[in-house]
């Protein structure tokens, strides 16, 4: 049972105009085994609330905490936030030219663990994960997201949620710009994780079609830089309905 | 027709240069004769990234009392190594030398090597030459003779120490094919400038690599001439330069005759507060040269902070009538996003660090073609990359 506690989190970011105050004052608590989806209009912050609590170094935090089980996440280099259990899929997954999807994985995960995994289990888990993300075995080889597809970035991200087995992860948009083909593959890996692993999860989205797949527990609507609104899935139901007008027209 | 220019300079400790020629690349002086070249002072245009104060021994119109010891793999059948007098290697070298150095080493060499593959021949080993020096001041010129519908692979690699001057004819008669890497594996107070020059026949095809990672001055300036209709040219560079260590690679692809094919890839990587790189390609596509696919690009990865990268492409066409030609030069620090990306998956900055470097060399590592070159040449990387670590801890 692990819990990732965000309180009163404030973070800038530095423009060309200036210090900008992203984030004013974030309270967001996810256990073990929920499913948070953070919904808002483009620009409201739910990127940099994801990035910040990877340690990106473009953000800085001004006020509040991050916390882990108790840990003091915001003291963690970026590397042992991903060590202490957290993951990030991101929107935009950079490319690393020349090194290998394969080499790549073996090597986060033996980071992550702090010891090689067994050779002969590994590959079977590899492949089971690949072929379960509809992943042509030959993707192995490639570089790291080079020349992917929108859809093959977004399933190599959760091939490697999968493997790598974080305590929480953040999904930063990972639906948008998906098909519906590709964002059932991809919300079938997420719900796969969450049951094999009892993942908690934050699944940031502009839309709401991917919570046709992916059930959340809560749904908390981010509107400039902090929660707005909280509710349980009816919420999501209704900025189905309504969009986000009614939070902007208030802001 | 396609010509493309993306030549940027991305990080603020290297910059590069788009450099206005005075004249045609046509028009530098070539010459066997030493006179014909004043003792370079730094401000001329072929030297003005160069170590010359360094390089300064290898400018002395005098004979050199050092040389390099030659070992040699089995010649097999229908490959020899003699040696001519000078007199007959000037006229046997493709190309006069185009600076001081290679005609100091040319009239001084006391002697050329000839390494000869006679027609026909199809060789499936590489064959390889090592040279070691043992110090002193050392004047070579080699040349490279592949017959007509001759195939090769030729791996030179230098280590030990010397001043080292060089001049390196490479022959290519029609149809011939020529895979030649040079090595330059010297202990860090070798003193190095070699000129290549190559001319190539109808049909042939030449792959050279040039591999640049010891010595504390390299210069090493290729060039190569087309001479008959559809041949080829390869050249793929690989250095590493730590610091006090200056490596500079200078090109120049001459498409004199129609229908042939240049591609150059120059790679490095930099790591200290004194290393330093050059590289300038230099493509002339002349009036004749109809049908011409060429492409020069040099990527350079600035590890640390002070470290300095000049990249200066040039590309001269004279006619329009060409299949395509292109030039990309960029130099930049290691990108703040792969590295944040890597360690959002736990890799440690160190690690991340060794990926992205080895993801850079990794393409240019695998055209070479020649897999113990290959394999030594992984572990060498790895190697500097310890040094990187070293560096990077001192700052």
């Amino acid at each position: 049972m692990s819990t990732l506690e965000i309180r009163n989190l404030h973070v800038t970011v530095e423009t060309p105009e200036g210090t900008k105050e992203i984030l004013k004052g974030v309270d967001l608590t996810i256990n073990s085994g929920e499913t948070h989806a953070i919904m808002g209009p483009n620009g409201s912050g739910k990127s940099t609330l994801a990035y910040s609590i990877a340690g990106h170094p473009k953000y800085e935090i001004t006020e509040g905490s991050v916390t882990l089980d108790g840990e003091d996440v915001l003291e963690m280099s970026v590397d042992e936030r991903a060590k202490a259990g957290l993951f990030l899929a991101m929107q935009y997954p950079v490319e690393v030219p020349g090194v290998s999807v394969s080499n790549f994985l073996r090597t986060a995960k033996t980071a992550i663990d702090g010891e090689a995994p067994k050779l002969r289990t590994w590959v079977k888990d590899v492949k089971g994960a690949m072929e379960n993300l509809r992943m042509d075995p030959a993707f192995g080889e490639r570089g790291v997201n080079e020349g992917f597809s929108g859809g093959e970035k977004k399933r190599h991200e959760i091939l490697q949620m999968e493997l790598l087995q974080p305590k929480i992860s953040i999904l930063d948009e990972t639906d948008s710009g998906l098909d519906v083909d590709a964002l059932r593959i991809v919300s079938e890996g997420v719900n796969r994780a969450k049951d094999n692993t009892g993942l908690g999860i934050m699944l940031i989205t502009h839309y709401t079609r991917i919570l046709n797949y992916i059930r959340p527990d809560y749904v908390h609507v981010f509107v400039n830089g902090r929660v707005a609104e909280e509710g349980g899935p009816e919420l999501a139901e209704r900025l189905e309905a309504e969009g986000y007008d009614r939070y902007l027209a208030s802001a | 027709m396609t010509v493309t220019d993306h030549t940027q300079a991305t990080a603020d400790a290297a910059h590069s240069h788009g450099i206005v020629p005075d004249s045609s690349r046509a028009d530098r002086v070539v010459s066997f004769d030493v006179d014909a070249f004043p003792v370079p002072t730094g401000r001329e245009e072929n030297w003005r990234f160069s170590a010359v104060r360094d390089l300064k021994p290898l400018f002395a119109d005098e004979p050199a009392d050092g040389h390099l010891e030659w070992s040699t793999s089995d010649l097999p059948a229908g490959v020899t190594l003699t040696e001519i007098p000078v007199d007959d290697a000037v006229v046997r070298t493709v190309r006069a030398p185009g600076d001081r150095a290679s005609a100091v080493a040319a009239k001084h060499s006391g002697g050329a090597m000839v390494l000869a593959i006679a027609p026909n021949t199809v060789v499936d080993e590489p064959i390889t030459i090592d040279l070691n020096g043992a110090g002193g001041d050392v004047r070579g010129h080699l040349l490279v003779e592949v017959g007509t519908s001759a195939e090769a692979t030729v791996v030179i690699t230098r280590t030990g120490t010397a001043r080292y001057s060089e001049l390196v004819s490479v022959d290519l008669c029609d149809n011939a094919g020529l895979n030649l890497v040079l090595q330059q594996q010297w202990d860090a107070d070798a003193i190095h400038a070699g000129e290549v020059v190559a001319r190539l026949g109808r049909d042939a095809r030449l792959r050279g690599t040039v591999v640049t990672l010891g010595g504390k001055v390299v210069r090493l300036n290729t060039s190569a001439a087309f001479a008959g209709e559809g041949a080829s040219v390869d050249l793929f560079g690989l250095y590493f330069a730590d610091s006090g260590q200056h490596q500079e690679h200078q090109l120049f692809v001459d498409h004199a005759v129609p229908k042939c094919t240049s591609r150059v890839t120059y790679k490095g990587a930099l790591a200290g507060a004194s290393a330093r790189s050059v590289w300038i390609g230099d493509v002339l596509i002349r009036a004749a040269a109809e049908g011409t696919d060429t492409y020069e690009l040099n990527r350079n990865l600035v590890l640390t902070d002070g470290a300095r990268a000049d990249s200066v492409p040039n590309l001269e066409i004279e006619t329009g009538e060409i299949e395509g030609a292109g030039h990309a030069s960029a130099t930049g620090r290691f990108d703040e996003e792969q590295m944040f990306y890597l360690r959002s998956r736990g890799i440690s900055e160190e690690q991340a660090r060794k990926l992205v470097v080895r993801g850079f060399f990794a393409d240019l590592i695998h055209e070479i073609g020649v897999p113990a070159v290959e394999a030594s040449l992984m572990k060498q990387i790895e190697l500097e990359l310890e040094h990187v670590e070293e560096e990077i801890e001192d700052e």
